[in-house]
C-alpha cells in the first residue's frame, strides 16, 4: 500500500513541476476525450496547442494571444490575492460585466463629444464599477459574516440580467435599426481602446495587465499588505496574533480583484468587443480562476498561465472550424486541467511512501 | 396588468414543481456537508445530471431510465471530486469550482446534438376523484414522480441523520474527523459515500429540470440552481426540514416572478428575473446576522482536509 507523509515544507521543485505535468496530462486526457468524440486525438491536440503559435497562419493568431490573454491575466492577478488569503471571489464574471457597463456608459453618455479625457474617464469608471460590485459581497462579509462565495456568484446572474436590460433598453443604439446592443465604441474615436502599435494587438488592456503583474509582485514581496495576505493564507492563527485585521483584508482583496475585473471588462468593451450586447461576457471571469491556480497564485506564473489559457481559446476556435470540435470542448479541457493540477499538487505537500502491510487480527 | 389572473392554487402547485430540482440538489448537499465536506460542484453535477438524464430519456423513450441515468451521471462526476479531495487531499473549494467548470463544459459539449428535441413526457399522478378535489387535488395529488421522490428523500434523510446509527457515524465524521478516526470509523469511506449520494441527488435535481420543469435541453440550463441549492443548505442551518422550507420559498419566488412577467407588470422582465438571486442574497444576509445561532449547527469539520498521520 502507498502512504502519504506530510512534507515539513512544500517542495519547491514540485511547485514548478506540477503545472507543467498538469498541462501534459491534460493533453493526454483531452486526447482520450476527443478520441471518444470520434476525432483524431493527435490532430486535435496539435491544433489546439501548436497551430496557433507555429502554423502557416500563426501571424494572425499570435497577436490574438494578447487580446485573449490580457483580460484573463488582469482578472486572475486580482483573484490570486484573495485566494492566497482564503478569500474566495468567484464572481469576477459579474464584476467584469459591470466594469464594461460603467466604462461604456461613461463614453455613451457624452457621445459624440470628442476629447482626450474620455478614455481615461472610462478606465476610471470601469475600475470603479467592478470595485463597487465586489464591495457588495465584501461589505456583507465584514458586516454580517455572509459567505462571499455564494454572494459574489449570485451577483454574476444579477449582472447578466443587468447587461441584458442595458443592451435592450438604456444603452441600445438609437441608430441600430432596432437590433439589441449599444453603439459600437470602435467607431467612436475618443472612446476606442485601439491598438497602440499597428499590427501588434497591444492595446491599453495589455499594458494594464503587465502593470498589474508587476504591481502584484511588488505588493506581495515588499509591501506589508502583501505580507498580511501571505501570512493569513499560510497560518490564519499566526496572522491573528500578528494583529492582521481580517475585515481590512476582505475589503482589500475583493476590492482589488473587483477593480481589475472591471478594468478587464472596460478594455474589452471599448476594444475587441466594441459594444455592450447580451452575449458580451464569454466566461473570462471563470476561466481566470483556473489561470490563477495554474499560475500558482504567483504574478509571473499567472502571466504564463494566462497566455496558455488564451492559447487554448484560440486553438479551440481553430479546432472548431477545421475539425468540427464543439466549442464547449475547450471549457471541458480547461476544467480537466484544473483537476490534474489539483491532483498533482499533492506531491508538493506530501511525500509518497511505500507502507508496510498493517497487522490484521 | 391583470394580477387576478394569478391563481393561488396553481401558484402553490407550480412552486412545488419549480422547487423540486433545487430541493433534490440541496438535500444531497446537506448530507455531504454533514459529513464535513464542502462540495461547491453542485452546479456542475446538476447540469451533468440534466444532460445525462435527458439523453437517456430521449434514447430509450423512458423518463424513468432518464432519472436513473441522471443520478448515475451526477454521482459519477462527484467521484472525481471524491478522489481528488479524499485521496489527493486537494483544496475542497478549488476542486468544487473545477467540478462546476468541467461539468458545464462537458455537458455543453456532449449535449450539442440534443438541443431542440422534446423529451418523453413524465407521467403525472392522476387519481380519479382525489386529484379532482379543488385546491387540495392540484396541490397534493397531481404532480409528477420527482415532486414525491424529493419529499420522500427529505424525510428519509431527516430520519437517517436523526435516528440511525449510520447517520450518527456520518455526523461524527463531520464534527470531528480525528475523533471519528480514533474510534475506528472509516472517515474517507463515509465521506466518499456521502459525496456520491450528494452527486446522485444533484443529478436527479438536474433531470427534474431538463425532463419535467423546462422540459428541454439547453446549454447551461441550470443557470445557478446548483449555487442556490448551496445557499439553501446554509439558510436551513443544515436541517432537512428547513431545506424543504427554503426550497419551497425559493420556488415560490421563482414562480411568482414568472407569473408577474406573464401578467405584464410594468417592471422590466430582466429585473424580475434577477429577483430569485437577489432574494437568495438577502436570505443569506438575514441568516448570517444571527451568526452565533446559525454557526452552532454547522458541521465543525466542514471543508477541512483529513489526513490520518497515524
Amino acid at each position: 500500500m502507498l502512504r502519504l507523509e506530510k512534507r515539513p515544507n512544500p517542495s519547491q521543485a514540485w511547485g514548478y513541476l506540477a503545472p507543467i505535468l498538469a498541462v501534459i496530462t491534460t493533453m493526454i486526457g483531452g486526447g482520450v476525450m476527443f478520441a471518444l468524440l470520434g476525432k483524431d486525438p493527435f490532430e486535435a491536440i496539435r491544433t489546439i496547442f501548436y497551430d496557433p503559435l507555429f502554423s502557416e497562419f500563426a501571424w494572425y493568431y499570435r497577436p490574438q494571444l494578447l487580446i485573449k490573454g490580457a483580460p484573463l491575466i488582469l482578472i486572475a492577478i486580482g483573484l490570486s490575492m484573495g485566494f492566497r488569503a482564503g478569500i474566495w471571489n468567484i464572481g469576477a464574471e459579474g464584476q467584469y460585466i459591470i466594469g464594461a457597463i460603467c466604462g461604456a456608459g461613461a463614453a455613451l453618455s457624452v457621445y459624440p463629444l470628442d476629447s482626450v479625457f474620455i478614455f481615461p474617464v472610462m478606465i476610471l469608471f470601469g475600475a470603479i464599477g467592478g470595485f463597487a460590485w465586489a464591495m457588495i459581497p465584501a461589505i456583507l462579509k465584514t458586516k454580517f459574516g455572509t459567505n462571499e462565495i455564494l454572494v459574489s456568484l449570485m451577483l454574476v446572474y444579477v449582472a447578466e440580467q443587468l447587461l441584458a436590460s442595458m443592451s435592450l433598453g438604456l444603452m441600445k443604439n438609437p441608430e441600430g435599426f432596432g437590433f439589441p446592443g449599444s453603439r459600437n465604441l470602435q467607431q467612436y474615436a475618443s472612446a476606442h481602446n485601439a491598438e497602440l502599435w499597428t499590427g501588434t494587438a497591444i492595446h491599453m488592456g495589455v499594458v494594464f495587465a503587465l502593470i498589474s503583474v508587476i504591481f502584484a509582485y511588488i505588493m506581495l514581496a515588499r509591501h506589508q499588505m502583501g505580507f498580511h495576505i501571505r501570512l493569513t493564507g499560510e497560518s490564519p492563527k499566526a496572522a491573528k496574533f500578528a494583529g492582521v485585521n481580517p475585515n481590512k483584508l476582505v475589503i482589500y482583496c475583493l476590492g482589488f480583484s473587483g477593480a481589475l475585473a472591471g478594468l478587464a471588462g472596460m478594455f474589452e468593451v471599448a476594444g475587441p468587443s466594441g459594444q455592450i450586447s447580451i452575449d458580451f461576457n464569454v466566461g473570462y471571469g471563470f476561466t481566470a480562476i483556473i489561470v490563477a491556480f495554474l499560475g500558482r497564485l504567483n504574478p509571473f506564473g499567472i502571466m504564463l498561465a494566462g497566455l496558455l489559457m488564451a492559447l487554448t481559446y484560440i486553438g479551440g476556435e481553430i479546432a472548431q472550424s477545421s475539425l468540427g470540435l464543439p466549442s464547449a470542448a475547450i471549457q471541458a479541457l480547461q476544467g480537466m486541467l484544473l483537476f490534474f493540477l489539483l491532483a498533482l499538487d499533492m506531491l508538493t505537500n506530501f511525500k509518497i511512501k511505500l507502507a508496510k502491510a498493517e497487522v490484521r487480527i | 396588468m391583470d394580477l387576478s389572473a394569478i391563481s393561488p392554487t396553481l401558484l402553490v402547485a407550480s412552486l412545488m414543481v419549480a422547487a423540486t430540482p433545487i430541493l433534490l440538489a440541496a438535500i444531497g448537499e446537506l448530507v455531504v456537508e454533514k459529513s464535513g465536506v464542502l462540495n461547491l460542484g453542485v452546479e456542475g453535477m446538476m447540469i451533468t445530471g440534466a444532460f445525462s438524464g435527458f439523453a437517456a430519456a430521449v434514447l430509450t423513450g423512458s423518463p424513468m431510465v432518464g432519472f436513473l441515468c441522471a443520478a448515475i451521471g451526477g454521482a459519477a462526476l462527484s467521484v472525481i471530486f471524491a478522489i481528488l479531495t479524499q485521496y489527493f487531499l486537494s483544496n475542497q473549494v478549488a476542486t468544487g469550482l473545477a467540478l462546476t467548470l468541467f461539468g458545464l463544459g462537458l455537458s455543453a459539449m456532449l449535449g450539442q446534438s440534443y438541443v431542440g428535441i422534446k423529451p418523453p413526457v413524465s407521467a403525472k399522478l392522476d387519481l380519479p376523484l382525489i386529484s379532482d378535489i379543488p385546491v387540495i387535488g392540484p396541490i397534493l395529488f397531481s404532480h409528477d414522480f420527482t415532486v414525491y421522490a424529493a419529499l420522500t428523500l427529505v424525510t428519509g434523510v431527516w430520519f437517517f441523520l436523526k435516528y440511525t446509527r449510520g447517520g450518527l457515524i456520518l455526523r461524527a465524521v463531520g464534527e470531528s474527523h480525528d475523533a471519528a478516526h480514533a474510534l475506528g470509523y472509516k472517515v474517507v469511506r463515509v465521506r466518499i459515500l456521502a459525496i456520491m449520494f450528494g452527486g446522485g441527488c444533484a443529478g436527479l435535481g438536474g433531470a427534474a429540470l431538463s425532463l419535467v420543469r423546462v422540459p428541454q435541453w439547453t446549454e447551461g440550463m441550470t443557470a445557478g440552481a446548483g449555487w442556490i441549492a448551496l445557499a439553501i443548505v446554509v439558510f436551513a442551518s443544515w436541517k432537512p426540514a428547513r431545506v424543504l422550507l427554503g426550497a419551497y420559498l425559493f420556488g415560490g419566488v421563482a414562480v411568482l416572478q414568472l407569473n408577474l412577467q406573464a401578467a405584464g407588470v410594468s417592471i422590466p422582465v430582466e429585473y424580475l428575473s434577477m429577483s430569485p438571486y437577489l432574494i437568495t442574497i438577502i436570505v443569506l444576509v438575514v441568516m448570517s446576522t444571527n451568526r452565533a445561532k446559525s454557526a452552532l449547527n454547522a458541521p465543525a469539520a466542514l471543508g477541512r482536509v483529513f489526513h490520518a498521520s497515524r
